[in-house]
Parts: structure tokens; sequence; C-alpha cells
């Protein structure tokens, strides 16, 4: 039996750059920033003082939140997951239906690192003044891992498998393999897939005091968060929210829905860290074994890549990373693929960087364009050795292409990458 | 404070748990809260916090399980403020 084909009909994104998808394609495309000062991390005496953060008014998180559900509501990662996964949703041209049976065949794979970080924050200071029965009711569906997947699943009225996965900064390409293999093994017609990540002080503040985010572009915030630069001196915190609805191809074309992109297939590892590979390095014989097992199981031949969206953080491993690709794929220093980073725009958006620049991807597929890598004018002279500049796009390229290939890589030594083609259509 | 006025207090603080609009309209002594306003029991305890912040009173656990009913809410409520 052929096996059953998976393809992309839904985006949905909350990011530090743009909450709406015209506004994000917008500012990709342009290579808008939306790195901001943050004046409470100032404040707190943060290292790094930047970060990328989704703005969004009452109005609109009313539009999402029934005003019960928002009368306690301090968890930012549910907010940004349930907005970006019910926007997925609609763009699918889905509608949300209050029947009384649950729908069996569609199901959420959503994950995150941690949830509603402001609300345990607060839960705990109750705790320890002792007002634990001031709680109320809202605590535990906040602060569990699996609260923004409650919270959409449940407004969505989905009856197949509801899981959040975590796996550090592979979360977000995670969940769209693991939607895909849920489909592709014929337990569910479509999954929603995506994950999301807090904002503020409090996820924020392990990341700094390992004196991993940049303390030198706090006067300059659209500035410093720079992969593939010479000046790259740290990742630039982010958070915000990616969702994408995957179903077969057999169901997209019985209901006429858009075709964004199909998934080809994908890979995850783990370096366990052994060898160069420890709790926050990754092992590069795991990379790459990641790479070249995604693109076995997407079926297709390493030369057949024409566009790579990188995990690319800014950070000294940003060399590493192109080195793994370019051993992986076997490529010669002028026959790499286009190369680019969406961290120079919205930072490293954490358990959320996977999904929301798999929106990303997605939309190039699609529309057929290359977004420009920003601040990196004076690129890395470890990464020139090893590739043509040429790769490295720095204006917006209007090319239409047929294969992007995804990775990302989280603490933990853990991996993920995805095939992803157009969809030509007729 | 009377029955009445309690009761009227009482459905403001309902209003945002039920969106049984009807039923809250008529509401009266008897209404129950999960079987008549189809309110989550997970929501009776935000509900009982609103209460005590409302009435400047404490709710033990013992009353707390008492509390399904208006009829039963408002007796509570009346015990609570007269014991004050």
């Amino acid at each position: 039996m052929d096996k059953i084909r998976v393809v992309i009909t839904g985006l949905g994104v909350c990011a530090p750059n743009g909450t709406t998808m015209d506004e994000f394609t917008q500012s990709i495309k342009n290579g808008i920033s939306g790195i901001r000062h943050q004046p409470d991390l100032e404040a707190l005496g943060f290292s790094c003082q930047i970060a990328g953060k989704p703005n969004l008014s009452e109005d609109r998180i009313g539009q999402y939140f029934s005003p019960l559900e928002l009368r306690n509501l301090n968890s930012t990662g549910i907010v940004y997951g349930v907005i970006a996964g019910l926007d997925a949703w609609k763009d699918a041209g889905l509608n949300i239906k209050h029947n009384e049976e649950p729908d069996w065949e569609s199901g959420s794979i959503f994950g995150t690192g941690t949830s509603g970080i402001d609300k345990f924050r607060w839960a705990i200071n109750k705790i320890d003044d002792l007002e634990i029965r001031k709680l109320g009711s809202s605590v535990v569906v906040q602060t569990m891992a699996s609260g923004v997947n409650a919270f959409i699943s449940g407004k969505l009225g989905l009856g197949n498998q509801i899981s959040t996965n975590s796996s550090a900064c592979a979360t977000g390409a995670e969940s769209i393999l693991m939607a895909f293999e849920r489909i592709q093994s014929g337990q569910a017609t479509r999954m929603l897939a995506g994950s999301t990540s807090d904002s503020g002080p409090y996820i924020w503040g392990g990341f700094d005091a390992m004196k991993v985010c940049t303390f030198k572009h706090n006067q300059e915030p659209e500035k410093g968060c720079r992969p593939m630069s010479a000046t790259a001196s740290g990742f630039v915190p982010g958070s915000g929210a990616g969702a994408l609805v995957l179903e077969t191809l057999e169901s997209a074309l019985a209901r006429n829905a858009k075709i964004y992109a199909e998934v080809l297939g994908g890979h995850v590892n783990s370096g366990g860290q052994r060898g160069l590979g420890t709790m926050t390095a990754p092992n590069p014989t795991a990379v790459q074994r990641c790479i070249t097992s995604a693109i076995k199981s997407a079926g297709i031949q390493a030369n057949e890549i024409e566009v790579i969206n990188g995990h690319l953080t800014a950070t000294s491993k940003d060399a590493l990373e192109i080195e793994n690709w370019k051993t992986a794929l076997g490529t010669s220093a002028d026959d790499f693929p286009y190369i680019n980073s969406l961290k120079g725009m919205v930072g490293h958006c954490i358990s959320a960087a996977g999904s929301i620049e798999c929106v990303a991807s997605v939309l190039e597929l699609d529309q057929g364009f290359i977004f420009p890598n920003i601040n990196c004018e004076d690129l890395n002279p470890e990464i020139t050795k090893l590739i043509n500049p040429k790769s490295i796009p720095q204006t917006l390229v209007n090319k239409s292409f047929n294969v992007l290939a995804k990775a990302s890589f989280g603490f933990g030594d853990v991996n993920a990458c995805l095939i992803l083609k157009k969809y030509n259509h007729g | 404070m009377d029955k009445t006025e309690i009761t009227q207090e009482l459905a403001t603080i309902i209003t945002p748990y039920t969106e049984e609009k009807t039923a809250l309209e008529s509401l009266d002594e008897n209404t129950d809260f999960i079987a008549d306003l189809k309110i989550n029991s997970a929501n009776l305890v935000d509900i009982i916090l609103d209460i005590e912040e409302k009435f400047s009173i404490v709710i033990d656990n013992d009353s707390m399980a008492q509390m399904l009913t208006v009829k039963d809410t408002v007796r509570i409520i009346q015990n609570k403020l007269n014991a004050g």
C-alpha cells in the first residue's frame, strides 16, 4: 500500500514580529525585527535586557477567551498557543463546531517547555503566605505542561490524540513530526501541530544566568541577535507560538483546502551526551545522523535540498552547525543550499522556536521566497571558510523552490529535522 | 442583610460562571448550581472565593461542601454574617 501523504493546510503564528499571518509574512520578507528593550529585565538587573515578545492587545486576546477564562489568566504561553492554534484552524478553512460529538479524526500535538510560569510564581507566593485556599481552580490548568493543548482541544472539540511534547528547543519541530507520524500511521486524519513558550523574566532568567544571552546590545535591540555574524555574542530570548494544520492529502483534496506544502518526512534523535555532546552542546555525529535520517525518511537525495532553515542561535556554535549541515549533505562550499535563520528577527523563542520557524519555512515554500538573514553583514569567517557567502542571503530572494530542510537542536543533546516540499497543484 | 439582598448579590457573583441565562434570570432558592445553572464543578471553589471577598466572611470546608443550591448558600452566608 502507498504511504499516506501528509500536507499542511493551515498556518497560525504569534511571533515577536507579527501576530497575524499577514503581519508576520510582511515582517520576515522585509527583515523586520521584533526584538525590543524590556524595562522589566533592566529593572531586575538582567545582563541581557532585550527580548522578543508578541505584541497583543486586550481586544485581540478577548476574541479567543471567554470573560471567565480571562479573569485569572496569567499564562502568556497559553495565550500565544491558543491564538496561533485557533488561527491555524481557521486558516485551514475549518469551523469551530459546537457539536455534542468530538471530532474523533482530529487531534493536536502542541508542545511547550514550561507552562504558566507567572501563574506558578503567583501560586507559590500564595502558598508560602499561608493562603493556599485562595488559589482557586485556575492554577492547575494553567501550570500543567499540557495546559495549552487542553485549552486548544476544548475550544476546537478535538477527539483524537491530544498531547504535549517537550524536548527543549527542538520541541516545535518535533511536534510537527509527531503529528505527521500520527497521520501517516493512519491513526488520525488531521492534526494541529505547534508549540509555545512563555514570556518574561522567570522563563528567561535561567538563560541569562548561564551567560548564553548577549549583553552587548541593550541599547540597540534590533541589532542584538546576530546569527552567523562575526560579532554574534549570544542569543536573544524570545517567546510566542507557531501552529500548523496537517492532514492527509486525500482529506485536503476532498474538502478543496488550500495546500501550503507537503511534509515528506523527518527524524528526531539524541547524541546521548556522548562524544562531544553534553547537556548543552550538540554531539555533531548525532546532528548529522538526524539530518541524513530525515532525508532518507523523506525519500529524496541530499542534493534536492534547496533551502535550509537552520537552528542558528547566534552563538559560537553557528559555525559548527553549518559544518554539520555541510558534512551531512555532502556538499562543497559552492553548492551548499541557501541557509537562513529567523532568530535574527525574533530571537530564540525557546520551545516555540521550531514551530514559528516552520511557519516561516512553509510560507517560503508556498510563496516562493527566501527571507533575508539580518544582522550578519559581518559574516563569521569560520562560516565563510566552509560555505560561499552567496548561500547566506541578506536581502529577500524571490525564487520558487521545491525542497526545504528545517532543523532544531535542544538542551539535553536532542535534535529534530523535517523535510518539507512545495505542493504542486494540478 | 436579608435573604433577598444576599440572593441578589449571589446572582451577580454567579453570572460569569454560567451560560444558562434563562435559568439565571429565573433564579430562586431552589436553583441548583450544577443541575440548573450547569456550572463546571471546578468553578464552585471560585464562586466560594468570590463570596468570601464580597461578604468579608470565611467559609470552612464543611460549609463549602453544602453550598450547591441557592437556598443552602444563602443560609450559610447569613449564618456567617450573623456569627461575625
